[in-house]
This record gives structure tokens, C-alpha cells and sequence, in this order.
């Protein structure tokens, strides 16, 4: 979104627009963007502070304190790593440790070809079936490490 | 349809209970299953069962005969999927898409019970028909969870037919604010979100302010990494938790509601949505509700991810759409919360507790519990315990009770080492409790904290040390960075926890980590912070050996701490097969195939565990 598209600016007005009625909607209306298009870079945050005549400087406060929100679009397939104390106590480090072997890449990073971005989540209320794993919205339980790289092909596969 | 007037919604109640009623008893000639839709059962194939039975069952035309709901959460995750089927409740766990055929069959046509699909108890290997013949769900007794797994949590008419909204028409018809508040008073319902706070006097606060708007809020941003009691309840039954905000809004003349739910929640969110749309199209939430002049609306707003909006005033500043930091206090939210009016913040269990108080009387509840915590406790069982689950117990059970007869003990033989309750905030309890009655302030005195619930169980694999640590790791992400004991110091404290379980320590870093934890634990802002400390201060306490392991012997007890521990291959019992050899990322495993035993380089490996996984033979050891 380097230059932005005038469909994209028309869309986040639209979206300010919808919420208007509602008193202090700034997270409201940033969850929507995020949800529509994966991040909220700058020049996004710059419509939004037009929009809501609010100052670019607390737009970017709030966007960088909640971990929803990002400033780099992710891959195509999230990894989400529950690391809650119940999957932590179960191994979920080390399955982590392996999806970023794996992928080459860190927590919170995305593979260069765009496909996968594995982050660490924090306790998703999964507990019974930890270590629990969520790629989009698919859950996997119970997962061991040596299931890590079978999953992987299954998406990387999928891609092709 | 509207419902205009209270007699009007009793009416409505009267013959949604008998519907209900009707469905579960199979008098008319139907069959109910209902089938466990919580995270877990829906993620081990609880959705393709759902799909399979509906489509069998319209293949056989029995669609109009045989109902099948998605319900809340039963609790016992660890045996899921599962099927209830009324009439008679038979309980069938563990199904499997090609179970369904079996099911319909054998026990929804033939009427037999299918004996290799019900629970078998593990000390009698007796089979347990019902829940009621289970020892997990024995000691339970629904109150928070009164109504989840029972009705279908997208009909307002199955909530209406299992008691939702009698509370509700109770305390409009002949309820004053004033003794609506001294009956959770009386009750002795306290905050169920960690504090502990007695309801009935925030409400009471709140009420003595004067104000023309005032706001009821429910937290459910349930960040405490191991519990998930608030997501159950909104998934199972939202009907309890919204029916309780509008007792609240009645109690404190407030005319508005929100709900905080976190976004990782997308069920539970949509099911609120869809109940509070419900509620607004039979005119229950709105203006003028039942004509009785009481107005109330309800929103929904999503947390975007941070542990620290769990804490009321943070909470509030969300909702206002800014950083999610906590305000200094006084004024408290009661006189200044939400866009500055009086405001109460209220946990999800909290409020779907009142409803229940409200319709059974505040003696009713109160005669459960011990003296100063009143009623049940939702606690999500997990970790290294066999029945991991969410379950519902008297305040004043036992850790005994909890851990070996409702969780059924500790798997694969191994010891029991510590349970954690209250989350990043809580502690350690230890053998030595086990007997201890767990209640707000029993918990605390041992160092500890009841939190929102979490109950994680630790057998002699798990090391405290690096238990501590990834407590640390969780607060240092999450503290908001507004004051510096807590922004700081919880750094610092995890560089000591990263010392000491890399073997860098000296004994005087434990004395000033000690010193640093109280200074953190005394000078922080809000509660993140104030409590940030109290795993290390708890397993410093209960498990001083294992730190002076980690600081003196430079061992880790547990073999957890990678730094501290190498892999080693016994020599009498290898195989001499190679197959460690080979799969060694380094290539630091030396020897002759079938001839001469293999050996580990301690220098050169990596602790990457991978000999350890494919040793056929058990050969390789952690020490």
C-alpha cells in the first residue's frame, strides 16, 4: 500500500462513516480495517486521523499497544502458537521452536514468499486440548512436534 | 413478537418451560441429542459429527423426530466429543464421525445403549451411563454455569424455558434498586474476575452517585493465559451474563451496558450479538422494557489484544479508544469510570451468578461456600491432570478434592509437584495444601490467588524456575509501560530469571531479585504490576531447593533449563542402531553402526531433543 489505492481510502471512509453514531469508536473502526486488510500502515492511520480528526500521534499509540493491530501485512496462512500456561506446560515451546526452524523465520516475522507468519499467542482458552496450534481459523490439538513439518506441507501444498 | 408487559413474559416462560420440558422428557415421542460444541470438542471433530447426524438423520426422515442442538461446553474437554441424548441422558464421549451410524441405529431407533461409547470409570472399569455417575461432574453443582450444555445458547426460547429472564421479571415487578443491592449483599457474591471485591457494595457506590447516566460494564476480557470459564459461559448460555447486566442496570439506575469480550473469542462474540439481538426484538433490551418505564441497551465491544485491559480503568480507557492504560485511583469507576460517569465493572461469571441469587434468594446461595466467600467457583482444570476440563465447585472444596477426585489424579504415574492458580498474578501451592479449603482468602494467605479461576497442575517434570520465567515473559509483554516499577522492574526481574536458568547466577542475585519483587510488588499503578511479582515470591518460597539447584549445582532438578542440562546416551542399553546419529541436526553423535555404543559431543549439541524423540530404545537420558 505503498501509494493508496482510492478504492482503499474510499473504503475506510466508508467504514469511519459507519461508525459515527457511536461514541469513541477509534478501536471499533481500527478492528474493522484491520480485519479488512490485514494491517494498518501509516499513510492508513494518516485517513483515519483526517476522518476522525484525531492526531496521527495517538492513532499510532493505540495501533502499537494492541497486539491485534499491525503495521506489516501478514502471510497468507497465520500460525497462531498458543504459549498459555497450560499449552507452555505441555511443550508448546518446543513446537514453536519448530515451526520457526522450520520456516526459517522468527516469532511475529513472515516467510519472504508471503505464505506463512507464525506468532505466539497468548492463552486462547484451549486449555484441554493443549498444546493447541491455530492456522487461521483451524485449531489443532494436542499437537506434537514431530506433527509440525505433516502440517506445514499440508498448506504449503495447498498453495501450489 | 414484542413482550409488553410482565405478565406477558411470564406467560412467554410458562410455555417455553413446558417446550423445553417436552423436548427433554420425549414425552410426544421425540429424541434430543445435543452435542458439546466448546472449542475443544469442535476442534477434535465435533462440527463433522454435528453435520453427520443432521444429513443421516434426514436420510432416514427422522429430521422432525430427532432434534440436534450445538450446545455450550460440558466441562470434561479431556474425554470430548461428546453426545447427550434425552430422554434418559445417556452420555456418549469420545465419538467419532464414524460412530454416528452406530448412534442412530443402535440407541436413537433400536433404543440400546451403546456400552463402548459411555465413560468408563477408571478405579471401578465400570461403565458410567450418565454425568451423574461421574465422578468429574459429582462434585459439581451449576450456578455460573447454570444452563450451558443444556440449551441451545442461540434460542431465546430454550433460555426462556430453562429460567432465563424470572429473575429479571422478579425484580422489576416488585423489586426496588435499593433491595435488589441488599440481596446480593446478603448473598455475599464477590467479584468473580480476581479481586474479590463484594459485589453489592460496588453496586451500592454507584447507586449513591447521582448522575442521569451510568453505565454497566462486563469484563470479558478473560486474558489469564489457562482460563476459560467467561468464554464457556458466553458460548454456552450469554443469556445468564446479559439477564444479570440488566439486574445490575435495574439495581444501579443505569440505562446502558458493554461488554468487553476479547477478540480471540469470535464464538463467544457472535453469540452474545445474536442473544442481544434476540433480546431487542422481543423489546427486552431497549426502551420502556415490559412497560415498566426501565430503559436499557446493551453493545458489544472487542479487545484487540492486551492482557493489561483485564484491569477495570484500562478496560474503560479501551473501550474510549485509547491505549488500554490503567488510570490512577481515586476517582474510582463507581463515581468517575466510563466517558466520566458512575460506572461499575463486573466480571462475566459475577454476572451470570446474580440472575441465579435474584430467582433461588440470596440465603440459597449463601449456604454454600465458607464464611467470607459465598457460592461456587468456576475453575479451568488444565496441565498435567487426567480430567482436564472446566468444572464448578462449592467455595471451600479442597485442592485434594479438585486435583485427584474430580481432575483424577496426575497422568503417566508421575508425581505431583504444585498447582498454580490466579494466572500471572497468582502462585504456587504445594502438597503441603492440598487439604487447604480454596477460597479468596485461603488463597492468599498461602501466597497465592484465586484470579479469574485458572488452575494449571505440575507434576516433577515441570521446572519452577521456568515457570517463573514464563510468567515473567507474559507481564513484561503485557505491562502497558505507564509506570516505571512495573515497566522496569519486570524487565530486570526476568534478566535475573534468564541468569538463573542459564547457570549465571550467584547467590546474591537472589537476595536482590527478592528485594526487586517487593519494590515492584509495593509502588506499582495497578493491580499488573502489584501482583506481577508473586510467582517468583511464591516458588522462591515453596521451592527455594530448586533455585540454589539452579544458582550453586548449576543443574536443573527437572531437566528442563536447556543450558543446564545435556543429553547422554547410556551406554549398555544403546542398540548401537544409529539412528540418533542420523537425525542430529550438528552432527555431534559419534559412533560405529552395531558395533561400538554412539556418544554425544556435550560441546557441540544443541539441546535440540531430537535423538531423545527417536531413540527406539529408551537409551537416551536428559541429566
Amino acid at each position: 500500500m505503498a501509494v493508496m489505492q482510492e478504492h482503499a481510502k474510499k473504503r475506510i471512509k466508508e467504514i469511519v462513516a459507519s461508525h459515527k453514531d457511536e461514541p469513541t469508536p477509534l478501536l471499533v473502526v481500527l478492528s474493522q480495517i484491520q480485519e479488512e486488510f490485514g494491517y494498518i500502515p501509516l499513510e492508513v492511520q494518516e485517513v483515519v486521523s483526517e476522518e476522525m480528526d484525531i492526531p496521527v500521534a495517538e492513532i499510532y499509540g493505540v495501533v502499537t499497544f494492541y497486539s491485534f493491530f499491525s503495521l506489516k501485512p501478514k502471510g497468507k496462512y497465520i500460525i497462531g502458537v498458543c504459549l498459555g500456561t497450560a499449552c507452555y506446560v505441555k511443550g508448546s515451546q518446543n513446537i514453536i521452536d519448530k515451526f520457526c526452524e522450520l520456516l526459517k523465520i522468527k516469532p511475529g516475522e513472515t516467510t519472504p514468499d508471503g505464505l506463512f507468519t507464525v506468532d505466539a499467542l497468548r492463552c486462547i482458552g484451549a486449555c484441554a486440548i493443549a498444546p493447541a496450534v491455530t492456522i487461521n481459523s483451524k485449531v489443532y490439538a494436542n499437537l506434537t512436534v514431530d506433527r509440525v513439518e505433516k502440517i506445514l506441507k499440508e498448506y504449503e501444498g495447498g498453495a501450489n | 413478537m414484542k413482550i409488553n408487559t410482565p405478565q406477558e413474559l411470564v406467560n412467554k416462560i410458562r410455555s417455553c418451560e413446558k417446550c423445553l420440558a417436552q423436548k427433554f422428557s420425549g414425552e410426544t415421542g421425540t429424541k434430543a441429542l445435543l452435542v458439546c460444541g466448546g472449542l475443544g470438542c469442535i476442534s477434535t471433530g465435533a462440527g463433522d459429527i454435528i453435520e453427520l447426524l443432521k444429513s443421516k438423520l434426514k436420510e432416514k426422515g427422522l429430521e422432525d423426530k430427532v432434534s440436534v442442538d450445538s450446545v455450550g461446553c460440558f466441562g470434561f474437554c479431556s474425554q470430548g466429543p461428546f453426545i447427550r441424548v434425552y430422554p434418559g441422558e445417556t452420555l456418549y464421549r469420545m465419538v467419532k464421525p464414524e460412530d454416528v451410524d452406530r448412534i442412530i441405529e443402535e440407541d436413537v431407533i433400536g433404543g440400546r445403549l451403546i456400552e463402548d461409547l459411555v465413560y468408563v470409570d477408571p478405579k471401578t472399569n465400570k461403565p458410567a451411563r450418565t454425568e451423574k455417575d461421574i465422578d468429574f461432574f459429582k462434585k459439581q453443582i451449576k450456578i455460573a454455569l447454570y444452563g450451558s450444555g443444556i440449551i441451545n445458547p442461540e434460542s431465546l426460547d430454550e433460555a426462556f424455558g430453562y429460567g432465563s429472564f424470572r429473575a429479571f421479571h422478579k425484580v422489576v415487578t416488585t423489586m426496588k434498586s435499593q433491595e435488589v443491592i441488599d440481596e446480593i449483599l446478603k448473598s455475599g457474591l464477590r467479584g468473580r474476575g480476581g479481586g474479590g471485591f463484594p459485589t453489592g457494595r460496588k453496586w451500592q457506590f454507584a447507586l449513591d452517585q447521582k448522575s442521569d447516566v451510568k453505565y454497566v460494564v462486563c469484563n470479558g476480557d478473560e486474558g489469564d493465559p489457562g482460563a476459560f470459564m467467561d468464554r464457556s459461559i458466553l458460548e454456552g448460555n450469554p443469556f445468564a451474563a446479559i439477564e444479570g447486566m440488566m439486574i445490575a442496570g435495574y439495581a444501579i439506575q443505569a440505562t446502558a451496558g458493554y461488554f468487553y469480550v476479547r477478540a480471540e473469542y469470535p464464538l463467544a462474540v457472535a453469540r452474545l450479538r445474536t442473544a442481544i439481538s434476540l433480546l431487542e426484538e422481543v423489546g427486552l433490551l431497549g426502551e420502556n422494557i415490559l412497560n415498566t418505564g426501565f430503559n436499557f441497551r446493551v453493545d458489544v465491544r472487542l479487545g484487540a489484544g492486551a492482557f493489561v485491559c483485564g484491569e477495570e480503568t484500562a478496560l474503560l480507557n479501551s473501550i474510549e479508544g485509547q491505549r488500554g492504560q490503567p488510570r490512577p485511583r481515586p476517582p474510582f469507576p463507581a463515581v468517575k469510570g466510563l466517558w466520566q460517569k458512575p460506572t461499575i465493572v463486573n466480571n462475566v461469571e459475577t454476572l451470570a451468578i446474580v440472575p441465579y441469587i435474584v430467582r433461588n434468594g440470596a440465603e440459597d446461595f449463601a449456604k454454600l461456600g465458607t464464611e467470607k466467600s459465598k457460592g461456587t467457583k468456576v475453575f479451568a482444570l488444565g496441565g498435567k491432570v487426567n480430567n482436564v476440563g472446566l468444572v464448578e465447585v462449592p467455595m471451600g472444596t479442597t485442592l485434594r478434592e479438585l486435583i485427584y477426585e474430580i481432575g483424577g489424579g496426575i497422568p503417566n504415574g508421575k508425581k505431583f509437584k504444585a498447582i498454580q492458580t490466579g494466572g500471572p498474578s497468582g502462585g504456587c501451592l504445594t502438597e503441603k495444601d492440598l487439604d487447604t479449603p480454596i477460597d479468596y482468602d485461603t488463597l492468599i494467605a498461602r501466597g497465592s490467588m484465586m484470579g479469574s479461576g485458572g488452575a494449571i497442575v505440575m507434576d516433577e517434570d515441570n521446572c519452577m524456575v521456568d515457570v517463573a520465567k514464563f510468567y515473567m515473559e507474559f507481564i513484561c509483554d503485557e505491562s502497558c509501560g505507564k509506570c516505571t516499577p512495573c515497566r522496569i522492574g519486570t524487565k530486570r526481574m526476568l534478566e535475573f530469571l534468564q541468569k538463573i536458568t542459564e547457570g549465571r547466577a550467584s547467590l546474591e542475585d537472589l537476595d536482590e531479585l527478592t528485594e526487586l519483587a517487593y519494590a515492584v510488588k509495593e509502588n506499582s499503578l495497578c493491580g499488573l504490576g502489584q501482583t506481577a511479582a508473586n510467582p517468583i515470591l511464591s516458588t522462591m518460597a515453596n521451592f527455594h531447593d530448586e533455585y540454589l539447584a539452579h544458582v550453586v549445582d548449576k543443574k536443573c532438578p527437572a531437566h528442563v533449563c536447556k543450558k543446564l542440562m545435556e543429553y547422554y546416551i547410556i551406554p549398555d542399553k544403546c542398540k548401537k542402531c544409529g539412528k540418533c546419529a542420523r537425525v542430529c541436526p550438528v552432527q555431534c553423535i559419534s559412533g560405529t553402526l552395531g558395533k561400538t555404543p554412539f556418544l554425544i559431543d556435550p560441546l557441540k549439541c544443541i539441546k535440540c531433543g531430537m535423538c531423545y524423540s527417536v531413540c527406539p530404545f529408551d537409551s537416551i537420558i536428559k541429566r
